[in-house]
């Protein structure tokens, strides 16, 4: 039977995944802005933002099928149930025996798909063009994102990523090489999954330049702010895989309440980290046209494939 | 029951064979044809699906009929392994008849009747082919198969296209049975005795073993439409009617997996290691070219033709690390790959037929086959569009639908492969894994094109507005095949501890213990603590958040809607020309994947008035493999027809000196 522990825990995860969200998107632009020198907009901004667009009147397009207006709630519940499934604060998670990280990488897909075709439905020489970018970032990341996941579930003989995560943790750190590789490439897929410089720039609407924007430039209000939310989760869950994986010391394991509160702080700690060096990269490097991407994601994607063959090499 | 199932069998393909004669006796009578026949063929597809799922746990069943020549009567045994593949066949037939009743036109080339006689000699042929149990009869009904199926494919015989389609295939289709019958030569290893019975207690040399296996991936990978022999599916499916499209593609190509599997696992007794890789190999490239040649066609049933090569090229792959696994004694690892590989074999039977299906409804509503003339169609054909979502997102391999199940399961059985004693299999194999994962992704840009281009944005064409959505026949089809993606897709468990059936007399190992051991809920092949998965729950879950979602914005905000139009940065001119063309949408795979096409491209200059652009995509195959050999065989009847003058004297003269030949020596 599954231990009402275990769902608690769950159920705190997801809720502080939502919450914690639109602050993580908050803390990089504000970092951005610090290393533009500028006085940035505010921590809390997202938030103010969703408030808003919440509150206003939804304006759709007159040849919107219901395929557009259902895909915010779908893709915001694909992003949702991906944050359930990533150990953030603690290994026992019941959800997490539903999908492992084979299935985690199908509801990216799922979302992505879902909002591509979205963006198609209204018809537009932008949300086309957004679509076919998004879908192409996709077939090149998917692979190399997968592959990453590969390489840790070969070190730790397990796809479920609580159990990845709870070995990963007991691990020596330093003996791993392949998970060096893995971790390049896994920070090369995540600046292009989330729509960061240098393949795509969040604060755009550069029209030749934007994909995710191009996507969504015709929702409004409501739909948008559960765009946005969504994008924000994406951010915090991707953040969260890397932390797990990556730097999974600090992590409650069982489902005692008091130990996912001792990892609360750790968290937020290895995330503002995280934030700040996302930032960081983001100032440091410039946008790349779009015909570089597929050789930006082809890095990554053989960065990742060595990791699996330096494995097989080195660590058997 | 289990004693009469195969009985029970030839009497639904007789009766199969009797609709197909029915069907002469009013070849143009529409209404008896479409509305009694058809149905009643999908009955006997439900019968003939639910005799097979009951006798596929029993003991294997065997008969001999006095048919065919004196000597050689037909010899047909059912076992869990084509009871399988007829159970695929069964439904996958019932939902294609349902279609077709509502599906069939006059005045589109050979009557209705006409087609009605084929399309069940096609049906009943395949179902016997699966239960033949001699080299004979397994020849004379795949020969029966191939014919049948060039005469629905070349339906619409007044086009000069359709019929060098049919051409074509029907050269393919041969060089394939070829193939097959020098395997059974060979597999019958001189004993005379043509029944798989005496095959199975041969025991061949390994070198003789080697060549038939290769003979019968060469004969059947043609049929299947694997890497070099693919040509002919991509003009093969485009030609015929849809509902034959969809046959051939959701079982016609089956058929040459299960004679694959029937001569690699049950004719032969030991498997070689490397024939699993060549297998893996091949799998691979036939993957990736496919998706890669999917992603630029611009012609909606060429691209479904395509992504029916990708998959078959995943079912390939899951064939060779089954051999693979098989031949290092690994049979537990060998059951998932094989479980992996059948699973994928009917989900892709289900959502292809489906996808196919709903290419023939748009094809009925607007008479445009070009992705750049349709669009917009999920506002005139809701039905079709709703639909064709759910067979997109299964073919795209997205949670919880039937195609991901199978490949996680795939990717699963990769996992393991670092558990192989080869050394640099162990290195070479997680390369694989990765090419899967990425036609996988690609798979996944293919229908956003197919679903998109179709039935989203703006209609391209004026006269798509005359679009109307498909009648109630083709919806009953259509939404058969629909709930067996979503029912695959949320219930693995279950479909693999039928599949168990199969793989145990196949491998000598199941899933069952292991795949059952967390419950009824939990996909969990080899352990729980290594992997699961439960798309029931993802199902739930998905659909539970973004209700929850959708109530508490109602909730706590509104629901007001302003319709406007479309905004498009503000951009004031919005024309339907102005979206993504399909050549536009697979711009982007042409780039990455160049070395891939032979293309020729024809640029304007920048002064041009009249700027044209034109590119040409081909395949190289049809260049290194085809038309070399075309040359060749072109030449050598240049050098016959020196014989033929024409004129009589010459002719007499021949026969004169094969006279005196002949005489020269009888004596």
């Amino acid at each position: 039977m599954i231990a009402w522990s275990g769902i608690t825990a769950q159920v705190i995860e997801v809720v502080l995944a939502l919450l914690l969200a639109p602050l993580l998107t908050g803390w990089v632009n504000q970092c951005r802005a610090w290393l533009q020198n500028k006085s940035g907009p505010g921590l809390l901004r997202p938030y103010k933002t969703l408030q808003k667009l919440f509150a206003k009147d939804a304006v759709i397009a007159s040849n919107a099928s219901p395929l557009f207006r259902t895909t915010p709630y779908i893709v915001f519940g694909c992003m949702s149930l991906a944050a359930a499934i990533v150990p953030t604060l603690g290994t026992d998670l019941p959800f997490s025996a539903a999908a492992d990280a084979i299935a985690l990488v199908g509801l990216f897909a799922l979302a992505r798909v879902f909002i591509s075709l979205a963006a198609m439905d209204i018809g537009t020489a932008f949300g086309t063009l957004g679509a076919r970018r998004e879908m192409m970032i996709g077939f090149l990341a998917e692979p190399a994102l997968l592959m990453v996941l590969f390489t840790a579930s070969l070190i730790s003989q397990s796809t479920s990523l609580a159990t990845i995560v709870e070995r990963l943790a007991h691990m020596k750190l330093g003996i791993f090489p392949s998970l060096a590789f893995a971790g390049v490439a896994f920070t090369m897929v995540s600046l292009a999954e989330n729509a960061r410089i240098p393949i795509d720039n969040p604060a755009t609407h550069l029209e030749l330049t934007m994909i995710h924007e191009a996507m969504v430039l015709e929702y409004s209000s409501r739909h948008l702010a559960l765009i946005e939310w969504a994008s924000a989760l994406k951010l915090f869950v991707y953040s969260c895989i890397g932390i797990a994986i990556f730097f999974p010391f600090g992590i409650a394991e069982g489902g005692d309440p008091l130990g996912l509160l001792y990892a609360l702080p750790t968290l937020i700690f290895k995330l503002a980290i995280g934030g700040f060096l996302l930032a960081l990269i983001e100032m440091i490097s410039a946008k790349l046209r779009i015909f570089r991407a597929p050789e930006f994601l082809g890095a990554a994607f053989m960065l990742a494939v060595l990791a699996l063959l330096i494995h097989e090499l080195l660590e058997t | 029951m289990s004693i009469s199932a195969l009985p029970t069998i030839l009497l639904l393909t007789c009766a199969w064979l009797a609709l197909g004669v029915a069907g002469v006796v009013a070849p143009r009578h529409l209404r008896f044809v479409a509305k009694i026949l058809f149905p009643a063929s999908a009955l006997f597809g439900i019968a003939l699906a639910a005799v097979a799922l009951s006798a596929a746990p029993a003991a294997p069943e065997e008969i001999v009929l006095p048919l065919g020549l004196p000597d050689l009567p037909f010899h047909f045994r059912l076992d869990a392994l084509s009871a399988f593949f007829l159970s695929v066949l069964g439904t996958i037939s019932a939902g294609v008849s349902t279609f077709a009743a509502g599906y069939l036109r006059k005045g589109e080339g050979t009557p209705p009747g006409l087609q009605c006689l084929y399309y069940h000699v096609f049906l009943a042929s395949m179902a016997l082919v699966l239960v033949a149990d001699d080299a004979y009869a397994f020849m004379v009904m795949w020969e029966t198969m191939a014919v049948s199926s060039f005469f629905l494919v070349t339906s619409d015989h007044r086009s000069a296209e359709i019929r060098r389609a049919g051409f074509l295939y029907l050269l393919v289709a041969h060089v394939g049975a070829l193939s097959i019958l020098l395997c059974f030569g060979v597999l019958q290893g001189g004993a005379g005795d043509y029944t798989f019975a005496a095959m199975r207690g041969q025991s061949l040399a390994p070198f003789w073993a080697t060549v038939a296996f290769l003979l019968s991936l060469v004969g059947f990978g043609a049929k299947a439409g694997i890497l070099p022999l693919h040509v002919w599916l991509p003009e093969a499916h485009p030609a015929a009617p849809s509902p034959v499209s969809a046959l051939m593609s959701a079982v016609m190509l089956k058929t040459a997996i299960y004679g694959l599997l029937r001569v690699t696992f049950d004719l032969l007794h030991t498997q070689v290691w490397w024939w699993g890789v060549l297998a893996l190999a091949i799998g691979l490239l036939t993957a990736l070219f496919g998706v890669i040649f999917s992603a630029v066609q611009s012609d909606m049933k060429r691209l479904l033709a395509y992504s029916s090569i990708e998959n078959i090229g995943f079912i390939v792959v899951g064939f060779g690390l089954a051999v693979t696994f098989q031949a290092y004694a690994m049979s537990s690892l060998a059951a998932l790959a094989l479980t992996a590989m059948l699973y994928h074999c009917v989900n892709h039977a289900y959502f292809k037929s489906l996808l196919f299906l709903c290419t023939g409804s748009v094809l009925h509503a607007t008479r445009e086959r070009a992705l750049g003339k349709l669009g917009g169609l999920i506002h005139k054909m809701p039905w079709v569009a709703w639909l064709a979502l759910v067979g997109t997102l299964a073919i795209a391999g997205l949670p919880p639908l039937n195609g991901f199940a199978s490949e996680w399961l795939l990717l699963q059985a990769f996992l393991f492969t670092p558990g192989l004693p080869d050394g640099y299999l162990n290195m070479l194999i997680p390369v694989a894994a990765a090419a899967v994962a990425l036609a996988a992704a690609l798979s996944g840009y293919v229908m956003v094109k197919f679903y998109g281009v179709i039935f989203l944005g703006q209609p391209r064409e004026e006269k798509l507005a005359e679009a109307h959505d498909a009648g109630i026949w083709e919806r009953v089809g259509l939404t058969w095949l629909a709930a067996g993606c979503v029912l695959l897709g949320v219930l693995p468990v279950q479909v693999i501890s039928f599949l168990d059936h199969v793989t145990k007399p196949l491998v000598g190992e199941t899933l069952a213990q292991t795949a059952r051991s967390g419950s009824w809920l939990f996909l969990a092949p080899i352990n729980p603590d290594r992997a699961s998965y439960s798309p029931m729950l993802l199902l739930a879950g998905i659909a539970v958040a973004t209700a929850v979602i959708w109530i508490a914005v109602r909730r706590l905000y509104h629901g007001r809607v302003r319709r406007a139009p479309p905004w498009d940065c503000g951009f004031p001119l919005q024309t339907p020309r102005m979206q993504d063309t399909a050549e536009g949408f697979g711009q982007p795979v042409r780039q990455v994947f160049e070395p891939f096409f032979r293309m020729t491209r024809e640029l304007p200059s920048p002064f041009d008035a009249a700027p044209r652009y034109r590119v040409v995509v081909e395949d190289h195959f049809w260049h290194w493999c085809y038309l070399p050999v075309a040359r060749v065989v072109e030449k050598l009847t240049g050098v016959v027809t020196l014989l033929q003058r024409g004129r009589i004297s010459v002719y007499l003269t021949y026969s004169f000196v094969t006279l005196l030949l002949l005489l020269l020596f009888v004596r």
